[in-house]
């Protein structure tokens, strides 16, 4: 559940008479929070030795299933390894899935939804029907549909993801061309007489630039949730990977007696999202500011 | 003004498009088994590893229709479906169909009981970050983008520590009694009531702008009044049609869900599929909630087609 699906359904509610979701001023706390930890993502990413507090892979089979403690952070898991450092070890890792799938998404619902909005009402109609099609598909089903054909694996969740992330994708970015073709600005430009494609580099792919960069960020939150889920549920990446979701699968298992197993590597993937919605959703106050 | 063949028109529609999607779905599903690398045969016998005798291939191939060419397949296949024939599971030798009925109630009822908790939440959530005063506005925003943001499975996790290793109220798996459908329907509800809450607070506030909402308070109705009977319908109705949505979400959340709290169900059944690589099961639960997604979507928008008026002349939706 996330901000993009949110405005992807929100945008669908119906034929009723829609206000468009309100520009929402975002606290400038909540901005810096998230910068904040976005910025402990990149040193995780980055320089992750300078954030672990003990070896990611070092077995210590006698400390095993140690609950947090000023030792150990986040825990120990079966096998004595500093949990802690495991989660911030499995950052780029489980981030990689994230930016990978929404790359996927993204590009496919730039694609769909350029053509629907710029190529006439024959495409826009037959792409809003495919799109009806892939909503038929709610949540995680249609990623399901992609790794029973495909079968399990960190690549075939990440194209899942981004395949099911992508209809979405397609609707707003639609609905952001569309807002941009029938502004003033175009119209003037038009009434200049200004050609067809200096129009589209010159004003709409500018104007479209940073709402599609919102996009983005919001998406990296939901793609890794969905990502993670999948890992979760043994369909993406594997354990013993330090990766998130591979982390959840493997403490999973002991999920009534050692929950630090599970509830630490699914904070991050919480904070994560929380981050990303609100840094995309700063992105888009600032752009209806300009507008 | 009378033009009664209105609401008739977008019915019609609607149900077209309706039968429209269902066809997609059927077909796209189906192609995509073929396309995929990998010979059926093979899948039904228990796959590579099995190393089936040619003529084990070949009585499997003719007995599911293998033989036939993909253009006969594909026409058996749809006559099959509108006779609510979904094929047979890979895994279990058995309909399809016969396992997501048995399997579709348990589903249904948490997928029902946690959109009903989540309305009751995010109703009251709406309500309250609606209200004046910067500091409400700001905490039940970020109630609302935290409970959007949990992933089911943190939440099931969290809730299993707390309430059923941690306090021992309620047990951590559902054992069939009352008590163990309380975790699994709240786990569910909340992140569902976080969004449906966003939604509902942008269209109250576009209410309380609304030229109705002034005239209400200036005959002395009073803020919370005005909310109640007045706005929140407006807000209610953008939710109501999401209601198709909702459960197609619920019933993607139902394969986490379901899973932690060994409840049985759909989801689960789809998991067990996704894992085996049964392919005609999975087709068939994919099929059958895109069924109950497009006929709550198409209700919905029908009753509220009849229902609105402003509706009416706003064609199909998009």
């Amino acid at each position: 559940m996330s901000e993009l699906e949110l405005r992807a359904q929100a945008g669908a509610a119906g034929s009723g008479p829609k206000p468009a979701l309100r520009r929402r001023r975002v606290p400038r706390a909540a901005t810096l929070l998230a910068l904040a930890f976005v910025a402990f993502l990149a040193v995780a990413v980055v320089a992750p030795w300078l954030l672990e507090t003990a070896d990611p892979n070092a077995i210590a089979p006698r400390e095993a299933f140690e609950p947090p403690s000023p030792a150990h952070w986040f825990g120990t898991d079966e096998s004595g390894r500093d949990v802690y450092s495991r989660v911030v070890e499995g950052t780029s890792a489980s981030l990689a899935i994230g930016v990978a799938a929404t790359a996927i998404g993204l590009a496919l619902g730039l694609a769909l939804g350029a053509l629907a909005a710029l190529g006439g009402r024959v495409l826009d109609f037959a792409i809003g029907r495919v799109n009806e099609v892939l909503f038929a598909f709610p949540g995680i089903l249609l990623a399901l549909l992609v790794i029973v054909l495909w079968g399990p694996g960190p690549v075939t969740a990440t194209v899942a993801v981004g395949l099911s992330t992508a209809p979405g994708y397609a609707r707003i970015i639609r609905g952001e061309l569309l807002s941009i073709r029938d502004s003033g600005y175009v119209e003037a430009a038009r009434v200049l007489g200004h050609g067809g494609g200096r129009i589209l580099v010159r004003h709409v792919l500018p104007n479209a630039l940073v709402p599609v960069a919102a996009l983005a960020t919001l998406g990296i939150g939901q793609a890794v949730v969905w990502a993670s889920s999948l890992s979760y549920l043994g369909l993406g990446a594997q354990p013993p990977a330090p990766e998130w979701g591979a982390m959840l699968s493997a403490g999973r298992t002991y999920i009534t007696t050692a929950w630090w197993l599970t509830v630490f590597p699914g904070l991050m993937i919480v904070f994560t999202t929380l981050a990303t919605t609100v840094l995309g959703r700063a992105l888009t106050a600032r752009d209806g500011g300009r507008r | 003004m009378s033009r009664p063949s209105r609401p008739l028109r977008t019915i019609v529609l609607r149900l077209a498009g309706a039968a429209f999607v269902l066809w997609a779905v059927a077909t796209l599903t189906f192609f995509a088994i073929h396309l995929v690398p990998g010979d059926p045969a093979q899948a039904i016998l228990g796959g590579p590893g099995s190393q089936a005798s040619q003529e084990a291939l070949d009585r499997v191939r003719s007995e599911y229709g293998l033989d036939q060419p993909l253009v006969a397949q594909y026409g058996a296949m749809l006559g099959r479906l509108v006779t609510g024939d979904l094929g047979t599971s890979y895994s279990l030798k058995t309909s399809v169909a016969d396992v997501v009925g048995a399997q579709i109630a348990g589903t249904l009822l948490l997928a029902v009981l946690a959109l009903a908790l989540a309305w009751v939440i995010a109703v009251g959530l709406a309500l309250w970050s609606s209200a004046p005063g910067r500091v409400a506005r700001a905490v039940s925003g970020g109630i609302e983008l935290t409970a959007a943001a949990l992933p089911h499975f943190w939440l099931a996790t969290v809730l299993i520590a707390v309430f059923a290793t941690g306090l021992g109220w309620l047990p951590p798996v559902s054992n069939g009694a009352a008590s163990g459908l309380v975790l699994p329907v709240v786990t569910l509800a909340i992140p569902l009531a976080g969004f449906l809450a966003q939604l509902m607070r942008e269209h109250l506030l576009v209410a309380l702008e609304q030229p109705f909402a002034t005239s209400a308070l200036a005959r002395g109705e009073t803020a919370v009044g005005v909310r109640l009977r007045h706005a929140l319908r407006h807000a209610a109705i953008p939710a109501v049609h999401l209601s198709g949505w909702a459960i197609g979400y619920l019933i993607s959340g139902a394969v986490v869900v379901e899973t932690i709290f060994a409840r049985p169900g759909l989801g689960r059944t789809l998991l067990r599929a996704t894992e085996l690589r049964d392919v005609p099961m999975v087709m068939g639960v994919v099929l059958v909630v895109a069924l109950v997604y497009v006929v709550i979507t198409v209700v919905t928008d029908v009753v509220a087609a009849l229902v609105d008026p402003r509706l009416r002349t706003a064609g199909t939706a998009r």
